[in-house]
């Protein structure tokens, strides 16, 4: 069976990818942000996932204004990076994996999540900045990648509980998977960041900060932010931060904070990244037993739904 | 829809109350369309050498309005989000002219790339007086109808920019 054993979150800024592509990881200013990401990417060499679920957004590369979806899940054999106006990146074609991209929608349309599935696309920095940061720069990724794009570039996209619980659908699509792979989902964009018009430039440390804070222990708290409250607080462009909630609605509802990094700026943006482990670690993501003080009733409580369970087989 | 009942449902938007800032939601979306897909038909490298070569000439394959038109060939980058334009797609425009994206964010901030980039380095702009156009610091009540939300110091920032200043 499969099963997402870990979520991360991570800016996607452009500016990281061209300072990669043109070998600047080194400058002080640009070494301040990839130093964050050396953690990452021992934890990543060490996790060697089968799978990443990566969720991103175009930015009118792969979709123009003709078509603007609001889910769109990548179900092809492979994805070739987007030429986005100066040359493809100089980065591995990501390969996908057309059985389980199409296991999900299946699943996840029957349990009402009308997503789109592209059977053709590019994908833009928006997926292969994330993938540098967590992978580094090899000749191929080290493992499939099936690419979910979210809008965020039309307002509305959707909101942060539609997105926690589509991570809810596809955490339940991945483990009705047969086949045993281990898969890491990664929610991308953010943090506090706007680009446009006279306000470009804002940056809110106190919010990401509490957000990141919300994500590891409260996240069904930050699933009720309206709209209005990432744009104004987070900057017309921080709206992307309701992506991070598919990631985390795909995990336990208890998880184990593993690394944590921010820092500002990168480009325009305020950089954050964190890696959340589901807390069971059990193959069928059965809750930990309780302790505590309410303990013996709520082993009750689990109890007597695992007998609901069993009487309906 | 009447005249007055799109004015009404216009004025209703809570997030124009956003200073500084154009939500390009689907109201824009609609009114920018040929803006962006001419911003967009610049991913191709013949297209930016014909657009190049006479703008006015290029412009004219794609159903632009004269302010649209206008706001582009004068690189208005904050005339052109208020058009319908979207940043994402207004930024191939900036590439096309051989532009970063932090001359773009000068020229749309009002300030030079200098000050814009010794500004994101301290930090960025602080959202300190720059949540609200009205002046209600709606932080804790996304509601604005709500009369009992505290008054904060009205921003600075204008949603829409004097016309003429670079």
């Amino acid at each position: 069976m499969a099963r997402i054993i870990a979520g991360v979150t991570s800016s996607h800024v452009p500016a990281i990818g061209a300072a990669i592509d043109l070998k600047k990881t080194e400058e002080p200013y640009w070494k301040r942000v990839f130093s964050g990401f050396e953690k990452s990417k021992e934890w990543m060499a060490k996790t060697k996932p089968d799978l990443v679920i990566a969720v991103y957004n175009d930015h009118a590369s792969a979709f123009s204004v003709e078509l603007i979806p609001t889910f769109a899940l990548g179900c092809a054999a492979e994805f070739p990076p987007a030429d986005e106006g100066w040359g493809p990146r100089p980065v591995p074609v990501v390969k996908g994996h057309p059985a389980l991209a199409s296991h999900i929608a299946q699943s996840v349309i029957l349990d009402e999540f009308d997503l789109t599935i592209v059977n053709k696309m590019e994908v833009d920095h928006g997926l292969t900045v994330p993938l540098n940061l967590m992978f580094g720069s090899p000749t191929e990724w080290p493992c499939p990648v099936i690419p979910l794009a979210v809008n965020v570039v039309m307002y509305p996209p959707p909101t942060g509980h539609r997105c926690y619980m589509l991570g809810r659908a596809i955490r339940k699509a991945v483990q009705s998977y047969p086949e045993d792979l281990r898969v890491v989902i990664m929610g991308t964009g953010g943090m506090s960041h706007q680009i446009s018009g006279p306000r470009a430039g804002l940056i809110n440390s106190k919010f990401d900060k509490a957000y990141l804070d919300g994500l590891t222990r409260d996240p069904k708290k930050l699933a009720r932010i309206p709209h209005i409250e990432y744009m104004r607080e987070a900057g017309a462009e921080g709206i992307e931060m309701v992506m991070w909630l598919i990631m985390r609605g795909a995990l336990d509802d208890k998880v184990k904070e593993v690394y944590r990094f921010y820092t500002v700026p990168a480009s325009n943006t305020a950089v954050g990244h964190i890696i959340l482990e589901n807390a069971s670690g059990s193959p069928k993501g059965k809750r930990p037993v309780p302790t505590g003080r309410h303990a013996p009733k709520r082993r009750a409580a689990l109890e007597a739904k695992q007998v609901v369970v069993r009487s309906k087989r | 829809m009447t005249a007055a009942k799109e004015a009404k449902e216009k004025e209703a938007k809570e997030y124009d109350d956003i200073p500084g800032t154009f939500v390009f939601d689907a109201d824009r979306s609609r009114q920018g369309y040929h803006l962006n897909m001419f911003c967009m038909s610049l991913m191709k490298a013949e297209n930016r050498k014909a657009f190049k070569a006479n703008e006015a000439e290029y412009l004219n394959r794609f159903a632009l309005t004269p302010e649209q038109r206008e706001a582009i060939l004068k690189r208005e980058y904050n005339r052109m989000l208020e058009l319908g334009g979207n940043i994402y797609f207004t930024a191939k425009l900036g590439a096309t002219d051989g532009h970063s994206f932090q001359h773009m964010a000068a020229v749309m901030t009002n300030s030079t790339q200098d000050d814009y980039a010794k500004m994101m380095l301290a930090g960025g702009r602080s959202v300190e007086g720059n949540r609200s156009r009205s002046g209600l610091d709606v932080r804790k009540k996304p509601r604005a109808r709500n009369a009992s939300a505290k008054p904060a110091a009205k921003s600075k920032l204008r949603s829409t920019p004097k016309r003429g200043k670079r």
